[in-house]
Order: C-alpha cells, then sequence, then structure tokens
C-alpha cells in the first residue's frame, strides 16, 4: 500500500505514468466513469480549504465512488480531543482511501504510519503540498508536451510560497530546467533552494522587476505578494506593481509562454490577462482534477 | 586520587567532555538498567586538562551506543568482556534517533500528537544535520 506525502515520493518514471493515465481521463471519460464504484473517499479536512476538497471531491465523483469527511477541525472528533492517529484508524474502517489536511506539519505522515488505506497529503501548514506540485506539472507537461528543456519564471512571495519550493523540488530532477527568480528583496527563496541549485549546477537568476525577464521565459508562476509581508508600506507601495501581471507585460513575453497560478488570485494577475491564450490558470485547476482522478486510482491499485 | 575497581564485562566511555556524563547517563537511560554504573566527573586528562568517564558493567549487547555519536564523537567506547578491553568501538552517526532531542517547530504535529515519538533522520552527514521525520525541520540545539 502506498500514500502520497511528498511530490518527490513517486519517481519521474512513476510520475511519467501517473501523467499518461491523467491524459487519458482528460480525453477518454467515459472509460473511468465508474472506475470507482462502491469506493468510498473520506476528505478530512482539519483546515478549510474549498478548493482542494472540491477538487478532490470532484474526482472521486467522476470515477463514480462517494466521499464522505469533514471540512473542519470543529466539526470533527479533533475538537473533543481525539489524535490524527486514532482517527484515521476509525475513517480506515469507514473507507478505502482518505484526502487530509491539517494545520500541524507532519500531520498526514502521521496518519500514514497507523491507517489501513492509502493516505494521501492535501496539505500540512506550511510544509507540503504534493497534489499542488502534481497539477502544476501535469499542466506543463500537457500543454508544453515535456517536463524539460525550459526556463521557468516564479514570480512573488518565493520566501514563504510552499507551491513554489516544492515545485522547484519536483523540476530539479528534470534536464535543462532554468530558473528566473522574481520578487523583492524581502520575499527572496530561502537560501537552501539557492545552495541545492548551486550544488546540482542548475542555472537561475534572481531579479526585482518582471519586465525585465519576460521576454526571456518559458512558463511564468505567479504567487501573491501579501502586504503584511513586507517590513513598511513604502515598501509594498513601491514595489507592488512590479509584481502585477498586466497585458503591458504581457507583450513582451513570448507568444507561447505559460501563465500559471496556483489560485486563489487576488489582484496579483489583472482580470485582462484572463483572455490569453498563455494563460493557463484556470486549465490548471481542471488539470488539477484530472490529477487526483490519477492518483486515486494508482493508489487504490485500480489503474 | 580516586579509584574505581576494574569491570567484567561491560563498556567504559572515556574522554567524555568534562561535565556531560550525566547527560550521557540519561540518554543511554542507565537509571532502567539493573546494573552497576560509576560515573567519573572532573578526572585528569593528558589531552583535554579534565574529563569524565562512565563505567557500566552489563550484558554488551544491552547498550545500544549510536546516540553516543550524535551527542559527542569524541567519546572513546572501550568494551570489556572478562576484565579485558576486546574492542574499541568507532562511533557513528545513526542515521536516525527517537526520543533523544525534541522538534522545536511549533507547527509540527509533534507538538500536539499524544504520545508520538519525536524521531530526527540524518539529513546531511557532512554538515551532521538532523530533520524531524514530521515537518523535516532542522534541529537546531539553541531553539529550545
Amino acid at each position: 500500500m502506498r500514500h502520497l506525502m511528498s511530490p518527490l515520493d513517486f519517481s519521474t518514471e512513476e510520475l511519467d505514468k501517473l501523467f499518461d493515465l491523467a491524459n487519458d481521463i482528460e480525453h477518454n471519460p467515459e472509460k473511468y466513469a465508474h472506475a470507482c464504484d462502491g469506493k468510498i473517499l473520506a476528505t478530512c479536512f482539519y483546515e478549510p480549504s474549498t478548493r482542494t476538497r472540491l477538487s478532490f471531491e470532484s474526482a472521486m465523483t467522476r470515477l463514480g465512488g462517494r466521499v464522505i469527511g469533514f471540512s473542519d477541525a470543529a466539526s470533527s472528533s479533533a475538537s473533543k480531543g481525539e489524535s490524527v492517529s486514532d482517527t484515521i484508524r476509525i475513517i480506515s474502517c469507514y473507507s478505502d482511501i482518505c484526502a487530509m489536511r491539517h494545520p500541524k506539519e507532519g500531520a498526514p505522515m502521521v496518519a500514514a504510519e497507523k491507517s489501513w488505506i492509502p493516505v494521501i497529503n492535501a496539505g500540512d501548514g506550511g510544509h507540503q503540498h504534493p497534489t499542488q506540485t502534481l497539477t502544476d506539472l501535469l499542466t506543463i507537461r500537457s500543454i508544453r508536451g515535456k517536463l524539460d528543456n525550459f526556463t521557468i519564471g516564479l514570480c512573488g512571495d518565493l520566501k514563504f510560497g510552499r507551491t513554489v519550493h516544492s515545485l522547484i523540488n519536483a523540476l530539479v530532477r528534470y534536464s535543462n530546467i532554468r530558473f528566473i527568480f522574481i520578487s523583492p528583496e524581502e520575499l527572496k527563496v530561502p537560501d537552501y533552494i539557492t545552495d541545492m541549485l548551486r550544488e546540482k549546477d542548475i542555472p537561475y537568476e534572481e531579479v526585482i522587476r518582471l519586465e525585465d525577464v519576460m521576454p526571456h521565459l518559458d512558463i511564468l508562476y505567479m504567487t501573491r505578494v501579501q502586504k503584511e509581508r513586507f517590513f513598511n508600506e513604502e515598501d509594498y507601495v513601491r514595489l507592488k506593481d512590479f509584481y502585477i501581471l498586466n497585458t503591458v507585460k504581457m507583450a513582451l513575453a513570448k507568444k507561447d509562454m505559460l501563465v500559471l497560478h496556483p489560485l486563489p488570485r487576488v489582484n496579483e494577475i489583472s482580470v485582462e490577462v484572463d483572455e490569453d491564450p498563455r494563460a493557463a490558470y484556470f486549465r490548471q485547476a481542471q488539470y488539477g482534477v484530472y490529477v487526483r482522478m490519477a492518483l486515486i486510482l494508482t493508489l487504490l491499485e485500480l489503474a | 586520587m580516586l579509584n574505581v575497581g576494574k569491570i567484567e564485562e561491560g563498556f567504559v566511555l572515556d574522554h567524555i567532555a568534562a561535565g556531560k556524563s550525566l547527560s550521557i547517563y540519561e540518554h543511554l537511560q542507565l537509571d532502567k538498567l539493573d546494573c552497576t554504573v560509576a560515573i567519573i566527573k572532573n578526572a585528569r586528562s593528558n589531552k583535554k586538562g579534565k574529563k569524565d568517564i562512565l563505567k557500566v558493567e552489563c550484558d554488551i549487547n544491552t547498550l545500544d551506543l549510536d546516540v553516543l555519536a550524535y551527542i559527542d564523537h569524541n567519546i572513546t567506547v572501550n568494551v570489556i568482556k572478562n576484565g579485558e578491553i576486546v574492542e574499541k568501538k568507532d562511533l557513528v552517526l545513526p542515521k536516525q534517533i527517537k526520543n533523544v532531542i525534541r522538534c522545536h517547530n511549533p507547527r509540527c504535529i509533534t507538538s500536539i500528537e499524544q504520545e508520538l515519538p519525536h524521531i530526527f533522520y540524518l539529513a546531511d552527514p557532512e554538515k551532521e544535520i538532523y530533520r524531524c521525520k514530521y515537518c523535516e525541520e532542522k534541529y537546531t540545539e539553541g531553539a529550545k
């Protein structure tokens, strides 16, 4: 029995198989409409995350399975003080597979250690959110046709953004990837990431302004720059426009550049960009369902 | 000069940094063993000036000494059988240590989950970095 705790739990070969399956689901959904008949997914969400939870629920429902669960800790027995270890043993009796979101880092791993059913980490604090990374990888692979030989710009809060760290760690396993980090000084990518890139001899550069690098990018991964991350209001006001993507900046980009965003967006991508064919962030949400469908089938050994 | 007699079977842990013997006594959980233990503090040392020594009379298979490498590699472990030193053990950093150090990350599940052991794995043997198995936070000595 396998679980998914980190995007690196799967080798690149295993990921290729998973993504092939996701693409087959995308093109032949009817073939999979009853693949999980009689199976139950438990969504154990100890903190609210409507998008991720609905994506899992949609994935299981599209496979013909059913979903049970809770959407915040207050409506679970955690509010009575039950441990994660005990809860998962009970959930194992009620369902066939579990997706767990928890504010404490490592909680899904504790669950996996005690569980009799596969556990998927659906986000644990600032630690891991592997299905987001799988979604990002599937989106790039499906639209570009490959996961190597490109320049990716990661823009916004690169210091605290766990989706960014996770994506970088997943992409370094592919060949000829070049990273450009676009962020204010305060929100630069952590040293352990740049140390790792230098150690692996992977090219990267760090810049402050998005405009300066737009023409070089094959993929632009946007994230939100939150006001509260800045030390002072002046810096925020001075810098915030650097990180807002609009049609003026898009005009500088390659014709086939892809714009990705883990969503939700606040104002870092102007709505005028939504109509641009290079804006892939809503398609990315769709790929999120396909990759979760493929993951459920794989972990239930039904693929 | 204080004299402590020879032991027949067990370990002599020599060159312990002066004053550290009690912490090693705790880490090895010697209080739970029904055996003779001599703790010698501030013994004279040619190399260090002062050192601590622990003599433990026990079956040589009863103690897991890997944890000593984490605490201090400079400790010399002499294995004693029939009153003689039969082996000088090299200390190797353990791949995993359990309930020796605690995760200080307040966001880690170990901070709330009942009776969950604190397990660290050796993430970088060269830099001697241990990370929490659950949250992967690096262990730093001062962050207590």
